[in-house]
Formats: C-alpha cells, structure tokens, sequence
C-alpha cells in the first residue's frame, strides 16, 4: 500500500508545494510562474492517472495522513481522521480536476502573461485545485469540508483578483458570503449526522445500518441540509446570484471554478452522500423542482445578455440544474457524466470566449464584436463544436449527457414526483431549446456578421489555442467515448443506472437532438435570415425580457427578503450592543486607567531630587516589611 | 562594646548626613560628594563589623565597594561634564528635561 500511499498524498501535495513555489519563483522570474503551477497539476493529474489504474468499481484506496483531535468523548476515544479515500467517484472527479486544470493553466500562462500579479495568480490557482482535489478525496466529511471551504477561499480570492476594482472586490465579497450560507447546511447536516450515526465516515454513511440511526422525524432535515450546502456551492435558488458576478474573475478563473471544478462540488456532495439524500424522499422531490426552477430562471435569463461571460455564467447555472436534475431522479452517475461532459465544453467554450475577449482588448458585450470567425479560426471552430455539444446535438458530447439526464426524468419511482413526470420532462425540454437558442445566439453574435469593435483582433498565440483545441476535441468525443464507461465505472460508491445504454437507432438519436437542432435554427433563423421578425418579437415580449435581463429581480428580492432586514437587526444590535455595552465597559475600563495615569504621570517632575527621595522611602518601606518578616 | 557602637553611630550619621546632601542639595558635584560619603559610611560599618567578628570577609567586601567607587566616580563625573556642555551648569533642577 505503500506505492498508493505516495501517490495519492502526492496528487494533493503536488499542488499544494506548487502554490508556494510558483509565488516565490514568479515574484523574481515572472515567466516561471506559469511553468512551475502547470508542472506541479502536471505531476497530479500523472499520480491521478496511475491511480486510476489500479481501482475498479469495487476497490478503493485509504491513505491516513494523521488524526486530528484525539480526545475521549463519552467514554470512547474519538479522533478525527485526516485520511484520504480514492475510489472510483473520487477517481472521475480527480481526473477531471487535473486534467481540465492543467489545460486551464497552460492557457493562463498566455492569458496572464503581461498581468503584473502573475506570481500571486497561480499560487490561487494552484492551491484552488488543491482545495479541490482535498474536497473529492476527502474520506470523512470534515476533510471534506476543509477542501469545500479552501475552493470558497480561493474563489473569493480569484474573483477579486483584480481588487483594486471596487465592483469585482464586491463580486468576490457576494461569492464568499453566498458560499457561507451554504455552508451552514453542511455544518447542521455535519452535527446531526454525528448525533446521531455516530461517524463522519464517508464510507460508514453510506451504510444503510448506520443511516438507519437517523429518527425518521430528522431525516428530512438532514438531507435538506446537505442540499442547502450544495445549492450555495453549485450556484442553485436561492444561492445563483453570485456565479453570474462571479465573471468579474479572470476568464480561465471563470473556466475553471465557474464551469469545470468548483460548482460541480455540491453535485459531488450529492452523489458522495446519496444515502443521506435519499433517507427521506421529499429531499429529492425538493431538488428537483429547485433545479427545474433554476434551470429555467437562468436559461432565459441568459436569452437576454449582451456580455458573452454572462451568457456562458447564466448557461453554467442552467446546465447545473440540469445535473441536479438528475440528482433529484437518483440518477448520480448521470449527473456525474454530465459534470464530465459539461466540464469539458463549457471549459472550451470560457476558454475561447477568453480568448476573444483578450484580443478584443478586453471588450465583453458581443454587441461591440462579430465576424471574428474569419480572424480567430481555431478560436471560432472550438466555440462552435461546444455550442453545438452544451446544445445537445448527436454525437457531440452534450448530447449523450443530456440525452441520459431526459431518460433518467422518466424512470424515477419517488412519489412526490411521479404524477408530474410529463410536467418535468416538458419543461425540461423547453429548457434544452432555450440553452441551445441562447448559446447559437451568443455564437452568431460573436464570430459571424461583420466586425462592429475596434482594433484588430487576431488569432491567439498557441499557448492559449492548443488547450482550447484539446477541449474542443474532447467536446466533440467526450460524451461519445465516456458517458457508458463512466456510468459503469462508478457503479458501486454510486446506485447502479439503466439509462443511456439504449441506443435506439437513427430516428432516436435524431429525436434526442431535436430540442438543440430547433432552438439553432430558431436562432439561425431570427438573427441571419430575418432579423425583422427578431424586432417584432422583441416589441412583444419585451416586458419579459426586462425581466430576464435583470434575472428576475432575484438580487432585488433577495435585498429585501435577506440583506435589508440582517441589516436592521445588526443596525439595532450595533447601537444596542456595540455601542453602549461593548464600547460603553471598554471606554469606562480606559478612562478609569487613564485617570489613574493622570495621577501619577505627575510623579515624573524631571528632578532628580524627586526620585531619589522616592527611591528612600522606597527602601525604607522594603526593609521595614522584609525585616518585619524576619 | 561600647567601641562598636561609636563606629556604628559614627557610620549612620556619616550615612544620614549624605542621604540627606544627596535630597536635598542642587549641585550636582555636592550631590556627588553626598554619595560618596554614603558609601565610605557603609565601608566604615563593613571595617567595625568585620573587627567584632573576628574575620575578613567585611574588610574584602570594603575592597569591593571602593573599586565601584572608583568606577562610579568616574563615569559620574563624565556624566556632569557633558551636562556642563551642553547645559552650562551643573544644577541638577536645570537638567529636568524629561517629565510627563
């Protein structure tokens, strides 16, 4: 075991060590920076593969790093473990985060190149993949939620990057906050599952003998928690608001967090604790409508943005619905195959969006581009294959995912949710319509017509093209090459699937690609061929638009529903509590020994006569008490 | 006996009679003068105790507290030497710079 202990405390350490290195050597030699934080995920993703080797379905490694916080607690010895567990699940996350982030850090190093905090940069983005590889590794929930609250950290970090902008520190700030709120949930579901269960083990929880423990009058309580905790992190209603600012990132920081890792963790969280989740079916029922709810909010929000990162955001969060779409059905390993496929054409398509915006110099409202397919070629096909993938079209990678997801809607047998299977999947459907309008708009708007910006964009130097074209490729095959492998792969730390191995010849996969094929053409059709009939539509539903524009006033509603009375209330405590009781003993304690001070400050007249008589009396008033003593 | 006690008596006067220099005198060479009168008073009980007990364990302490003095003359008429240049008096009231 020893081999495996090394590896897999080196996919971990490889980042860690990475982020300190790449600051102390980009400070002095920028250009390292890049090379050193590629190298270390390098190193990681190369532990991961090997690893990934050796574990099937049914095997796992353990790897105990050391015990935290040995104490007896109720007459038993209780230690917290800090041990790490790779199975299959942990195996298709880590591939994924390494993979995924060293193309994202090879890119970087030409995105950041001429940016002067370079050196900090990568030190964030390498201790990020950490944070996250600690997330997915983690065998006992608490090491869990050291990596949950290191991502939150570094994405705080990340989208405030360039702090000296007050409107992207606020950005960060919302991020952060947003994620705390979640992470309430994951504490309460933390504390009563160690009330009650006893264990925080990942692996002992999901033990129907131990889950059995839960009074069933808490079991609804529990799971919701846990969803609560993920909604915060994977960017669900309530908690969305913060993933579209969260664009005030850097664009790969986008790609990586915002896309590929980061917002998958509660997807994970899911899949990790689906015992718990599933203990008391209302859980379930309550995801799924809060994921058809936020999948349909963000879709046809993203129908009324003109910047393509919010596009891409608001596309992020949809697809995210999407996945815990299939969370809420008991699908986990479908949900985990979309997180895979997603991950790699929604990276591709930041990427790429990143790339226009680099040499639009930093122009993000698609209004002020267009027709940049014949000056960034490569740029413009990688765009274009991954609309054609997130839009679901056969045999693109989207495709087999969402193909999976549509299937999965229909075999659920939860009795919340089966009277309104047809509703669900209707809807669903609408969606998938909407995603594939919005994203051919975002396309057309930006890589064909005529140029409407300035300056001379050009194609992006190969440091940035050739990840891009990596993820390109794997939009094209992804879907295509692993969503069968993948659900098979993780059967066993996930429940077993049906769904997606029907294939159901020619007219099903033209069938499956209806709703993509309908909303490219529909989109084709307003903005090339008759754009008149776009402006009639418009004057119709424009009051609508308003309303997707400013994404349903869920900042305004949450204003008032949250932030304006939390407010209050610490207004009334500031002046109630702060004000008289805390300064109030703090100023009495200081002026009380600022009095005493006053006092006696008056003994130091300067003159040395003062002190030595002083220094008598002193030594009098010594010798009369220890002689005393004698 | 009775030759202990005037040593004694002579030693706490010769004491009192500095203590009392060094309170209350301005000069700042009389202050001086005031403190070695001090220690040549306790040197004076050292020598009459050292003779009542019979060995020479006060008369080494004596040699040990001369030496000090010596020292502490000199880095103290240093001292009142460089507060004469830069004060032009060697009143101790003058040099009161350092209060609250």
């Amino acid at each position: 075991m020893a081999g495996e202990d090394l590896r897999l405390s080196l996919v971990v350490l490889a980042p860690l060590i990475g982020s300190i290195l790449s600051y102390l050597l980009g400070r002095r030699v920028p250009k390292l920076a890049g090379i050193v934080a590629s190298g270390a995920v390098l190193v990681s993703f190369v532990a991961t593969v090997l690893l990934w080797r050796e574990v099937s379905p049914t095997t796992a490694f353990t790897s105990s790093l050391s015990s935290w916080l040995t104490v007896s607690f109720q007459g038993a010895p209780f230690s917290l473990p800090i041990d790490l567990y790779f199975d299959s699940l942990s195996a298709v996350m880590c591939l994924i985060v390494t993979g995924v982030g060293f193309l994202i850090h090879v890119y970087s190093a030409g995105y950041m190149a001429h940016d002067k905090g370079i050196a900090r940069f990568f030190a964030y983005l390498n201790l990020f993949i950490a944070a996250m590889l600690i997330l997915v590794l983690g065998k006992s929930l608490p090491v869990i939620f050291i990596g949950w609250e290191g991502v939150g950290l570094c994405s705080y970090l990340l989208i405030g990057f360039w702090y000296t902008n007050t409107e992207y520190a606020k950005a960060g700030r919302k991020a952060f906050v947003m994620n705390r709120i979640g992470d309430v949930g994951f504490i309460v579901a933390m504390a009563l599952l160690f009330t009650y269960c006893g264990t925080l083990d990942v692996v002992e929880l999901s033990k129907e003998s131990v889950l059995a423990r839960v009074p069933a009058g808490l079991a609804f309580l529990v799971g919701i928690s846990l969803f609560v905790a993920a909604t915060g992190k994977s960017a669900q209603i309530p908690l969305f608001t913060w993933l579209p600012d969260a664009m005030a990132g850097p664009t790969p920081v986008s790609a990586l967090i915002h896309a590929a890792t980061m917002v998958t963790a509660g997807i994970y969280l899911m899949g990790r604790m689906h015992g718990v989740v599933e203990l008391d079916p209302a859980v379930p029922a309550v995801i799924l409508w809060v994921a058809l709810a936020t999948a349909a909010v963000a879709a046809t929000t993203a129908l009324a943005q003109n910047d393509i990162k919010k596009v891409l955001a608001y596309s992020t969060v949809s697809q995210l619905g999407f996945m815990f779409l299939a969370v809420g059905v008991g699908q986990y390993s479908v949900a985990l195959c979309h997180v895979v496929t997603h991950a790699f054409f929604k990276a591709c398509l930041f990427l790429s969006a990143g790339s226009v915006i680099h040499e639009c110099h930093h122009e993000q409202d698609m209004r002020r581009m267009g027709g940049l397919a014949k000056k960034m070629p490569i740029t413009a096909a990688c765009y274009g294959v991954s609309t054609l993938a997130i839009a679901g079209i056969c045999p693109f990678a989207g495709y087999y995912s969402k193909h999976a997801i549509f299937g999965a809607i229909s075999t659920t047998t939860n009795p919340f949710l089966h009277p309104y299977i047809g509703l669900v999947g209707g809807l669903a459907t609408a969606i998938a319509v909407c995603t594939a309008f919005y994203m051919a708009r975002s396309f057309i708007m930006t890589f064909l017509g005529s140029y409407r910006g300035e300056g001379h964009p050009h194609e992006a130097p190969v440091v940035m093209t050739a990840p891009v074209a990596i993820l390109g490729v794997l939009a094209v095959v992804g879907g295509f090459l692993f969503v069968h492998p993948i659900t098979d792969f993780v059967t066993g730390p996930l429940p077993p699937t049906s769904v997606g191995h029907e294939s159901g010849g020619l007219f099903g996969i033209f069938i499956g690609s209806l709703p993509g094929i309908f909303g490219i053409a529909l989109a084709a059709y307003l903005f090339i061929l008759a754009p008149r009939e776009k402006d009639v539509l418009r004057a119709i539903f424009s009051p609508l638009e308003r309303l997707f524009e400013r994404k349903y006033y869920a900042d305004e509603l949450l204003d008032i529903a949250v932030v304006r009375p939390v407010d209050k209330l610490s207004g009334v405590a500031y002046r109630a509590i702060d004000q008289r009781i805390v300064e109030g003993s703090g100023g009495a304690v200081g002026s009380v020994v600022q009095a005493v001070g006053e006092l006696t400050c008056r003994m130091t007249t300067g003159q040395v006569t003062t002190y030595v008589l002083l220094m008598f009396f002193a030594a009098a008033a010594l010798f009369s008490v220890f002689s005393q003593v004698r | 006996m009775s030759s202990i006690v005037t040593y004694i008596g002579l030693s706490l006067v010769l004491f009192a009679i500095g203590a009392v220099g060094v309170c209350i005198r301005r000069n700042a060479i009389v202050v001086f003068m005031c403190i070695e009168m001090m220690l040549n008073a306790v040197n004076l009980a050292f020598v009459a105790f050292s003779k009542l007990q019979g060995n020479l364990d006060g008369q080494v302490a004596v040699f040990f507290v001369m030496v000090i003095a010596a020292a502490e003359s000199a880095i103290g008429l240093a001292v009142i030497i460089s507060v004469f240049r830069s004060l032009v008096s060697v009143e101790t009231s003058d040099a009161a710079q350092l209060k609250w």
